[in-house]
């Protein structure tokens, strides 16, 4: 009985490391294609799905052909009607929405894809979430553990737990048809952007970390708080000299798992970043995440542009995984 | 003459109908040590911590009758009169307090020592380290720490910590320092140097201590006071409560037979 116990809770256990090891090969194998056709250029390259001819006499690159850019289709055929102007040699077919490329039938072209326009989508949305998130995650924790009378704490407890169970695309919308327009009129830009897909995923990770950050300022042992009462520190001074050091593990805590749901989340922010392959030159523009970008457009993608897709996802999963390790090992160091 | 006087005292918990001290009347007296001995839930923990009002921490408490306080400058006033923060912060200040467990802030030796300074203003370094020092010194820590004064106070051992959180109590220069069951969490050793530390510090300080252990109240205390179910039995010097009681229940507690 005793060695089944062992042996079961010590399969468990590893479980996560086969998991962990299994979804990175995964990744890996279905991204190779991508891998060794971009290499590490996918990275800095902020082109997606272009077709570039190989045709050495030709003198540029012609045309990108988006697909989901129904929202703010506008800019992208600015930016196409320009590179179209310059071009005499290529044939343009042009439509309201889509564009299509007929080719000469000499011309010898290749789709290349680019992953720098998400993976800065994601960082930006992810960054803009916590500077917004922290602080005030940090302003509710301290009024429930430390201000608030218990019964009040209490529903405000309720509330916050409730305010994280609400789905994502709940979110989303909510934050589509009420959010967006009050953004785009306080800052100005469109409705849908970087700015306004941040705020909403910073409200949706807010609840997490006050909620795990009230939970680890609760363990802060009374008596350690009366004795720096006792020196005649005020509620302030205690909060700060004694609560903040005592449940930084905690806080840290809740950073990484803010963190992680940022980075991953995909349904509020497809609806909310505009969702265009372009770099954002303000902070007010659209642009795309990753898992925007997977979502989007997995179920069209083939070949080279699955590969790419696939090479985005191992981007992601390393990006959160560095990030959190980063964050457990130098501050949790730090802290202890 | 008493550096506090406790007069007709009585406290009430929140939410509970009896009190649990019942017309208590006591006197700290000055550079005396005072111990307050009573089987567990007697209320002397309870009558200690209403010394500082570390209590209001919490609300719902109902107080009644004085605890007056007679400072350096002979002013008296009421302990229980005092109602904003900036009083409560000089009072605790002036009376000091050490926990039943070691409660080192999450922080270095130094600062540790150095916090009830740094809170009550003192921003000059070389005034800090003095008496950071001289506080150490007379905590007997200084020889063990003052090559890592810079190190966390979580690696010290539960005796070393119990002394630092004297000398950081003892660091804002306190007129009484109330001891709650200081060495209930250490080993024997190290409770020795505690006792001989409460002993050293009463020619600075008044001193009350609550403790479960008759043989430390006989050791290091000039006057004992036995509390039973929120009554104070009796108080008087030291040795006569040990050798010859005058009420029953005392006799009967310090010769064990209840408790």
């Amino acid at each position: 009985m005793e060695k089944i116990f062992q042996k079961l809770s010590l399969s468990s256990a590893s479980l996560v490391f086969v998991l962990l090891i299994g979804i990175f090969i995964t990744l890996y194998t279905a991204a190779k294609p991508a891998i060794d056709e971009f290499g590490f250029d996918f990275v800095t390259n902020p082109d997606w799905n272009k077709e570039v001819s190989l045709n050495p006499t030709s003198l540029t690159d012609t045309v990108v052909d988006m697909e989901e850019d129904s929202l703010d289709g506008e800019i992208i055929d600015e930016d196409d009607m320009e590179i179209a102007d310059e071009d005499d040699d290529a044939i343009l077919d042009e439509d309201e929405d889509d564009m299509m490329l007929d080719d000469e039938d000499d011309a010898v072209t290749k789709t290349i894809y680019g992953g720098l326009v998400p993976i800065i989508g994601t960082l930006l949305t992810t960054l803009i979430a916590l500077a917004f998130a922290l602080p005030i995650a940090m302003g509710i924790a301290v009024f429930l553990a430390e201000i608030a009378p218990k019964n009040i704490a209490n529903v405000v407890g309720i509330a916050i737990e409730l305010l994280a169970a609400i789905p994502s695309i709940i979110f989303g919308m909510w934050g589509l048809y009420y959010f967006a327009p009050i953004i785009s009129d306080l800052f100005g830009g469109y409705q849908v952007s970087l700015l306004t897909a941040g705020l909403v995923l910073g409200v949706m990770v807010l609840p997490f970390m006050a909620a795990i950050t009230r939970d680890s300022m609760n363990t802060t042992p009374n008596v350690l708080k009366e004795s720096a009462y006792a020196l005649g520190a005020t509620k302030f001074e205690v909060i700060k000299d004694i609560i903040f050091p005592f449940s930084k593990v905690g806080i840290i805590g809740s950073i990484i798992l803010a963190l992680g749901r940022a980075l991953g989340e995909t349904m509020a922010v497809a609806f909310l970043i505009g969702s265009i392959f372009v770099l954002p030159q303000k902070i007010t523009d659209p642009t795309i995440s990753i898992p925007v970008a997977m979502a989007n457009n997995f179920g069209e993608a083939s070949g080279l542009g699955e590969s790419a897709l696939f090479y985005l996802a191992l981007i992601l999963f390393i990006i959160s995984f560095a990030i959190i390790s980063i964050a457990k090992f130098y501050f949790l160091k730090k802290a202890n | 003459m008493p550096v506090l006087n406790i007069k007709k005292f009585s406290f009430t918990y929140p939410g509970v109908d009896h009190p649990s001290l019942k017309n208590i009347n006591l006197p700290i007296k000055k550079n005396k040590i005072t111990a307050l001995i009573g089987p567990s839930g007697c209320g002397k923990s309870t009558l200690l911590r209403s010394m500082n009002r570390i209590h209001d921490l919490y609300p719902g408490n109902k107080y009644e009758g004085k605890i007056e306080f007679t400072d350096e400058n002979k002013q008296i006033s009421d302990i229980l009169d005092i109602k904003k923060e900036n009083e409560f912060i000089e009072l605790r200040q002036k009376i000091g307090m050490i926990f039943q467990k070691p409660t080192p802030f999450p922080m270095s030796i130094f600062d540790n020592v150095a916090y009830g300074l740094k809170i009550a203003g003192v921003k000059n370094k070389t005034e800090l380290a003095d008496r950071v020092e001289v506080a150490l010194k007379g905590s007997a820590l200084w020889k063990e720490v003052h090559d890592r004064l810079n190190k966390s106070a979580m690696g010290l051992s539960g005796g070393q910590q119990q002394r630092l959180c004297i000398a950081r109590a003892v660091a804002v220069k306190p007129e009484v320092l109330l001891f709650d069951e200081p060495t209930s969490a250490l080993d024997p050793i190290s409770t020795g140097a505690i006792e001989e530390l409460i002993v050293e510090l009463k020619k600075d300080v008044s001193i009350a201590i609550v403790t479960h252990n008759m043989q430390q109240a006989s050791r290091i205390s000039d006057y004992t006071a036995f509390m039973y179910l929120g009554d104070l039995v009796e108080y008087d010097k030291t040795e006569n409560i040990f050798l010859n009681p005058k009420e029953k229940k005392t006799e009967d507690y310090i010769t064990g037979r209840f408790g």
